[in-house]
C-alpha cells in the first residue's frame, strides 16, 4: 500500500510543518516585530516540552510530577514557563544593543540543556519523560495522525490571527516605530525596554506552545528529541527566508525549509552508511550557505514585510536601531 | 583542604584553562571593538585551528606545539577569507545582520570539520603525561607551556597596538571610526589585521585546549560563552581585560566545583556575564557598551 505510506508521510510532515510554524511566528515577533536576536529557541522549545511533559504524565517513582493533569492545561503551563524563563533575561539584555541579547540566549539554552540533563527528578535526564497523553491518541494511526494535524494547524491558524491582529494594531506600530528608529520612539515617550520585553516573552511563549505540541505529538520527550543548534538555526532560516516581518512568510518558510530539509534526510539515507552519516553534515553546511545567499541577495525574502503608510524601503535592511 | 591542594586542583587548571578563555576573548574583544558586532563563529574557528593542527601532527610527526604556528597562518587567513566572502558586503547594513550570518559561520565550519575529521574526540599525543612537582606544586609541562604562550602571544599584541602606526590605527578605529576614517586610515587594513590577529589567536586557543583537553568537533562552541563572558568582563574593546576576564572566568569555573556539581560548571560563564550586564556593563577595566 505505497498511497498510505505516502498518505502517513505527508501527515507527519505537516504536522512538524506546523510545529515549526509556530516557533517560526514566535521568533518573527521577537524578530521581526521588535528586531530582536534570539539565538537560543531551542531552549525555549525545551522548556515547553518539559513543562508540559511534567504536568501531563502519569505519576512516576524517582522524579517531581506525573500530575496526570489534560494535556490543555499543560500546554497553557508551558507558554507560561518559557515566558518566565524568558522574563529576567529581557530585563537584564534588552538594555543593550541584540548583540548581547544573541550571546545571552545561547547561554539559557545552553543551561537549559545542562539542566535536563542532569536534573534526574524533574526531567528523567536521559531517558526523559515517556508516556504522554496524545490528543486523539486512541483513535486508529493515520486518522490520529490526520486529527493531530488538524489540531495543529488550527493552533497556527489562531496564533497567526492573532499575532496578525497585533502586527496592524496601534502597539504593532510601536514596534516597528521602536526597531525602526529607536531613538525617535523614545523621543516620542516610548518606554523602549519595556516593549522589548512584552515581544521577547510574548515570542518566547509562543515557542513554549511549539515544544509541548512537539512533546504530545511524541508521547515523550528525551535531551536528544532535538539538536538544539540545528533547530535553532532551522527556524531562522525559516523566518529570514520566508520574511521577517510578514507572518505568512514565516508560514511559507517552515513549509519550505522543511520540506527540503526533511525530504533531502531521505535522499541521503538512502546512501551507504558510511556516507549518510557524512551527508548529515553536508546538508548542515548547504542550509548555513542558504543563509548567507539570502541575507546577501534577497534579505526581504520570498514575501517582504508588507509597506505601511510612506516606509520607502523594507526587509530587514531597514536602519534597526541608531548604531553607535 | 590544605593550601597547596587547592594549588593544584583548583587553581592551576582554572589558570589554564582561563589562558586558553583569554586567547579567544582577545579576539572577540577586538572584533567587538573594531567592528562592532558579537561574533558568534569564533569559538568554531578555535575548533578549525586545532583540527589544522592535528592534521599536521598526524601527517608530519611533529609535535602540537610546532605544528601551532602553521595552524595559526592557516586560521588567519581563513578568518580573512571569510570576511571577505561572507562579511564584507553586509558592513553597509545593519550589524545585527552580520551577528546572524556569523551564526551561519559557525554551523558551516562545524560541519566541514566533521565532515573531514568526523565526530569522534582525538588528541595530539597519546598516553597519560605525568605532573613533575615543584616545591609541591604539580605542573605539567603543557600547562606552563599554554600560560607562557597565552602571556607572550598576547603580550607581542600589546606592543603591536601600542606602538606600531597599524596598531595606532587599530585603536584609532576602536575610539572613534568617523575621525578614523577622516585622517586617513584605511579601512580594509584595520579590519583585515583584526581578523588575521583573530582567526590567529582563535588557532591558539583551539591548540591550547586541544593539547590540555581533547580535540573535538563541539570544543569551540562550548568555549563561546567563556570567551564572551570574559570580553565583557574585561571590558569591550580592552586587550589587557580580556586576558584579565579569561583568567577570572577559567578560575572561577574550576571553583565553582567546591559547591556546585560538576555539570554546571559551563553555566558559572553565563552567571558571570548577566551579573556583569547587570551592574557594570563597562567591565572591569572600563570598555565599551555597544
Amino acid at each position: 500500500m505505497e498511497w498510505i505510506g505516502l498518505l502517513n508521510y505527508a501527515l507527519f510532515m505537516g504536522i512538524f510543518i506546523g510545529i515549526y510554524a509556530l516557533l517560526a511566528l514566535g521568533l518573527n515577533i521577537q524578530w521581526g516585530f521588535a528586531g530582536l536576536f534570539n539565538a537560543g529557541i531551542a531552549g525555549f522549545f525545551a522548556v515547553g516540552a518539559y513543562t508540559s511533559a511534567i504536568l501531563t504524565s502519569a505519576p512516576a517513582d524517582g522524579r517531581i510530577g506525573g500530575y496526570d493533569l489534560p494535556f490543555v492545561i499543560g500546554w497553557i503551563a508551558a507558554m507560561v514557563a518559557a515566558a518566565a524563563i524568558a522574563w529576567p533575561i529581557g530585563k537584564i539584555c534588552l538594555r543593550f544593543r541584540s548583540d548581547y541579547l544573541a550571546i545571552a540566549t545561547i547561554g539559557v539554552a545552553e543551561i537549559i540543556r545542562l539542566v535536563i540533563k542532569s536534573e534526574e527528578t524533574l526531567t528523567n535526564s536521559a531517558r526523559g519523560i515517556a508516556g504522554l497523553p496524545r490528543p486523539f491518541g486512541e483513535w486508529p494511526y493515520v486518522e490520529s495522525q490526520a486529527a493531530f494535524l488538524v489540531l495543529v494547524a488550527a493552533i497556527v491558524l489562531v496564533v497567526y490571527l492573532l499575532v496578525e491582529r497585533q502586527f496592524n494594531s496601534p502597539w504593532g506600530r510601536m514596534m516597528r516605530a521602536i526597531r525602526d528608529n529607536e531613538l525617535a520612539a523614545r523621543a516620542m515617550g516610548k518606554d523602549v525596554e519595556y516593549r522589548r520585553l512584552e515581544a521577547f516573552i510574548f515570542g518566547a511563549a509562543i515557542m513554549g506552545l511549539g515544544g509541548a505540541l512537539f512533546a504530545h505529538f511524541n508521547r515523550s520527550i528525551t535531551p536528544e528529541a532535538i539538536d538544539p543548534m540545528v533547530a535553532t538555526f532551522l527556524v531562522w532560516i525559516m523566518l529570514i527566508l520566508g520574511g521577517s516581518g510578514n507572518n505568512r512568510g514565516a508560514i511559507l518558510g517552515a513549509a519550505v525549509v522543511w520540506t527540503i530539509w526533511s525530504v533531502s534526510e531521505i535522499a541521503t539515507d538512502q546512501l551507504p552508511h558510511e556516507y549518510a552519516v557524512k551527508a548529515k553534515y553536508i546538508r548542515l553546511f548547504l542550509i548555513g550557505l542558504l543563509l548567507q545567499l539570502v541575507l546577501r541577495f534577497r534579505s526581504e525574502g520570498l514575501l517582504p514585510e508588507p509597506l505601511r503608510g510612506d516606509q520607502g524601503n523594507s526587509g530587514i535592511d531597514r536602519e534597526r536601531s541608531v548604531q553607535s | 583542604m590544605g593550601l597547596l591542594e587547592f594549588i593544584n586542583f583548583y587553581l592551576i587548571p582554572g589558570i589554564v584553562l582561563g589562558s586558553i578563555y583569554a586567547l579567544g576573548a582577545v579576539g572577540i574583544t577586538l572584533i567587538f571593538a573594531i567592528l562592532r558586532y558579537a561574533h558568534l563563529a569564533h569559538g568554531d574557528l578555535a575548533t578549525l585551528g586545532a583540527f589544522i593542527a592535528l592534521a599536521i601532527v598526524t601527517s608530519a610527526g611533529i609535535s602540537p606545539l610546532a605544528a601551532l604556528p602553521f595552524a595559526i597562518v592557516a586560521t588567519a587567513v581563513v578568518a580573512v577569507g571569510i570576511d571577505k566572502v561572507f562579511y564584507e558586503h553586509l558592513r553597509e547594513r545593519p550589524k545585527i545582520i552580520t551577528v546572524i550570518a556569523s551564526l551561519g559561520i559557525a554551523l558551516m565550519i562545524r560541519a566541514v570539520v566533521q565532515v573531514i575529521w568526523g565526530v569522534d574526540s582525538e588528541s595530539y599525543v597519546r598516553g597519560i603525561s605525568r605532573p613533575d612537582v615543584y616545591f609541591g606544586l604539580r605542573i605539567r609541562d603543557r600547562e606552563i607551556f599554554t600560560v607562557l604562550a597565552m602571556l607572550g602571544l598576547v603580550g607581542a599584541l600589546y606592543v603591536f597596538l601600542k606602538q606600531s602606526k597599524w596598531g595606532k590605527a587599530m585603536r584609532a578605529m576602536s575610539d572613534n571610526p568617523n575621525l578614523a576614517l577622516l585622517s586617513g586610515i584605511d579601512n580594509r587594513v584595520v579590519i583585515m589585521l583584526t581578523w588575521i590577529i583573530a582567526g590567529g589567536l582563535c588557532a591558539a586557543a583551539g591548540v591550547f585546549l586541544g593539547i590540555n583537553t581533547e580535540i573535538k568537533s563541539m570544543m569551540g562552541w562550548h568555549m563561546l560563552l567563556p570567551m564572551f563572558a570574559a570580553a565583557i568582563l574585561g571590558g569591550v574593546g580592552r586587550v589587557e581585560g580580556a586576558v584579565l576576564g579569561g583568567l577570572i572566568v577559567g578560575i572561577t569555573e574550576e571553583l565553582s566545583v567546591l559547591i556546585l556539581p560538576g555539570e554546571y560548571k559551563a553555566a558559572m560563564a553565563f552567571v558571570i556575564l548577566l551579573f556583569m550586564l547587570l551592574v557594570r556593563p563597562t567591565g572591569i577595566l572600563r570598555g565599551k557598551v555597544l
